[in-house]
């Protein structure tokens, strides 16, 4: 009832434009803004950020920027992984050569030479589309994976070919490092996730997002509109690595801590935040937030269940968790090929003309 | 029509004005497969043209020539009096040369008003970063191309889908929103590919009357083809007929209809 967009009238192109048209909709994200910032920092404690909100945030960024290029630009990526492995090894490789630099900066100039890296293995997509193009970007994979394995340079030359981040504080509060407490960590990534969720809605709505959605709905009519299918695609690769690079740098540097290339930014996590914006809905800001959520969510959820709550053995436990998720994701792909976006979208439309459909 | 290069005033009272594009024996080869040979035609300020001539003659090639899309292997493409070397087919949309598809090409996935926006993509010049921050330039340019695109909407009557996802409508409506999109990027000379294929004889008239009326009220160049004589014979200045990828007539309406190449090709011819 209180739902509605009636009596809610646009009278400029400008409000017609707005991301959030509904007033209702438009109060959520204040109160969900509200709550993440005024909240939820004073009650985080470890094991909800470690578990729970500090992998959401950085998923959801990741998710955000592969979103950016096979969402809204058409371009099927399986590199993810190696592309968080370079916005991890550039802020190690930042942090502990420019010490006295702040850590936010380190993590932004990670993001820009991720894009930079993205834009190098972007430019196959040039020629070839499609699963072809994700063979080629798994070659990124691999090739960024050895790379930081191989050269010793990389990981400063640490016996264990690890990297560790060093602690690094935000306005005297250790951010990075084994101090950094659980509302230092889980306020980093908030501020990230808000700026970038902010910069890819607004990316999205102009003129550079339908170049991207015009080249991945009908390339050819979008070269003889106008749309030159170099910058565009190049473009998408580039804004699209700049978000998984800053997630590769918060992965590491705030949430991990120490990291090892193969383990932690193996095919796998490509396959994940993959599965996170199909399940979440392609081409949709929402989407990613949702399968980041849901994905990261399922699993503790499960675990807690059935180790907390069935008293079952660990290992058994992990590999029933395995397979409901694997189940999930199938089960969704068949009931809504659209994600969980499309699904908001559906209940959202519901709920307008509820409760008189008719 | 004898003297090419005059200005002149047709009977409704349309300015024509000098050559637009002019094509010189453009020859375009797949291969060993000949599709134009040695083509010459003109296409004058403010005039509507059709190229008409039956399956396989070779006008779909022509019109993706004229944009840009095939280069073609012989012959020389001026454009408002300037020789077009090869070109990408974007740096040609730049130029002031849009199109409409034979099979429409939307953007499926997009509203159709984001569809109409991306045809003045190339007048947006803001930058990555107003972009980014949707601040200054970029959030001005949207509004004022906004204002733009609305009077499109208005005048090809499609207020009340404006928000409706392209994949969701209609053939008859995807084909005006075609030509909306066309439309947008305010093309000095629109190229539509059988607008009228597929439709009913109300849509057919619908079209007619928004080709009519986007020549008359902006003044925009049309280069058509389509198959429906009675439309082509309506609406057209002048005709070019193809066949086997040459051409066989050029002329009025009446000219055209008269001459007797043009109605062996439609109409066979017995071989004695």
């Amino acid at each position: 009832m209180i739902y509605r967009e009636a009596g809610d009238f646009k009278t400029s192109y400008r409000s017609d434009g707005q991301t959030f048209p509904i007033r209702l909709d438009r109060w959520g994200y204040y109160a969900v803004l509200a709550v993440a910032f005024g909240v939820l920092p004073f009650v985080i404690d470890d094991y909800w950020a470690n578990a729970v909100f500090v992998p959401f945030l950085i998923y959801a960024i990741a998710a955000l920027g592969l979103n950016i290029l096979t969402g809204y630009a058409g371009q099927v990526s399986l590199g993810t992984g190696g592309f968080m492995a370079v916005g991890a090894y550039a802020v190690y490789k930042l942090m502990t050569a420019f010490p006295d630099i702040s850590v936010m900066i380190h993590i932004l100039l990670a993001g820009g030479i991720t894009a930079g890296v993205g834009v190098l293995f972007g430019l196959p997509s040039l020629r070839i589309k499609g699963f072809y193009l994700a063979v080629a970007t798994l070659a990124a994979q691999f090739f960024l994976v050895w790379l930081f394995n191989k050269v010793p340079w990389f990981y400063n030359n640490s016996a264990s070919g690890q990297i560790t981040a060093p602690t690094r504080t935000v306005l005297d509060i250790a951010v990075t490092g084994p101090t950094a407490t659980a509302p230092a960590k889980y306020l980093t990534c908030l501020v990230f996730v808000v700026a970038l969720a902010w910069v890819a809605r607004n990316l999205t709505r102009g003129t550079i997002g339908r170049k991207w959605m015009a080249i991945r709905d009908m390339d050819i009519a979008a070269e003889i509109i106008g749309v030159n299918p170099l910058a565009a695609k190049l473009s998408a690769f580039a804004v699209s690595s700049f978000f998984i690079g800053i997630a590769g740098a918060l992965l590491f540097a705030v949430y991990l801590g120490a990291a090892e290339v193969g383990e932690a930014f193996g095919i796998n996590k490509s396959f994940l935040v993959l599965f996170m914006i199909i399940i979440g809905g392609l081409g949709s800001i929402f989407g990613s937030f949702a399968g980041a959520a849901f994905l990261v969510l399922l699993p503790v959820l499960l675990k807690n269940t059935l180790v907390g709550g069935f008293g079952w053995p660990t290992d058994l436990a992990a590999h029933i968790e395995l397979m409901v998720v694997g189940a999930l994701i199938v089960t969704f792909l068949i009931v809504e090929p659209h994600g969980l976006a499309r699904l908001w979208q559906l209940a959202k439309e519901k709920l307008r003309l509820w409760p008189f459909p008719h | 029509m004898n003297s090419m290069t005059d200005e002149y005033v047709t009977e409704d009272g349309r300015r024509i004005g000098g050559t637009v594009m002019d094509l010189r024996n453009i020859t375009l080869r797949f291969g060993g497969v000949v599709a134009i040979k040695d083509i010459s035609f003109d296409i004058r300020q403010g005039e509507i043209r059709a190229i008409i001539g039956p399956n396989g003659a070779g006008k779909s090639s022509m019109l993706n020539v004229i944009s840009g899309f095939y280069v073609p292997q012989e012959g020389e493409v001026w454009f408002k009096g300037y020789r077009r070397g090869p070109m990408k087919p974007y740096q040609v949309a730049r130029l002031g040369i849009a199109r409409t598809f034979q099979n429409i090409a939307l953007f499926d996935g997009m509203s159709v008003l984001d569809n109409i926006m991306t045809g003045r993509l190339n007048r947006m010049k803001s930058g990555f970063l107003s972009q980014a921050m949707w601040w200054g330039r970029a959030e001005r340019e949207e509004i004022e191309h906004r204002e733009a695109v609305e009077k499109i909407i208005d005048f090809l009557e499609i207020q009340n889908i404006r928000k409706t996802p392209v994949g969701r409508l209609p053939y008859g409506l995807k084909k005006r929103v075609e030509l909306a999109r066309a439309l947008a990027a305010e093309p000095q000379l629109l190229l539509l590919d059988e607008p009228m294929a597929g439709m009913n004889v109300e849509e057919k008239e619908d079209m007619s009357r928004f080709i009519l009326d986007v020549n008359d009220e902006f003044g925009t160049t049309i280069c058509l083809i389509e198959h429906d004589m009675g439309v082509v014979m309506d609406l057209s200045d002048r005709v070019v007929v193809m066949d086997y990828g040459r051409k066989i007539g050029d002329g009025t309406p009446d000219e055209v209809r008269n001459n007797q190449d043009v109605i062996d090709a439609y109409l066979g011819v017995a071989h004695d």
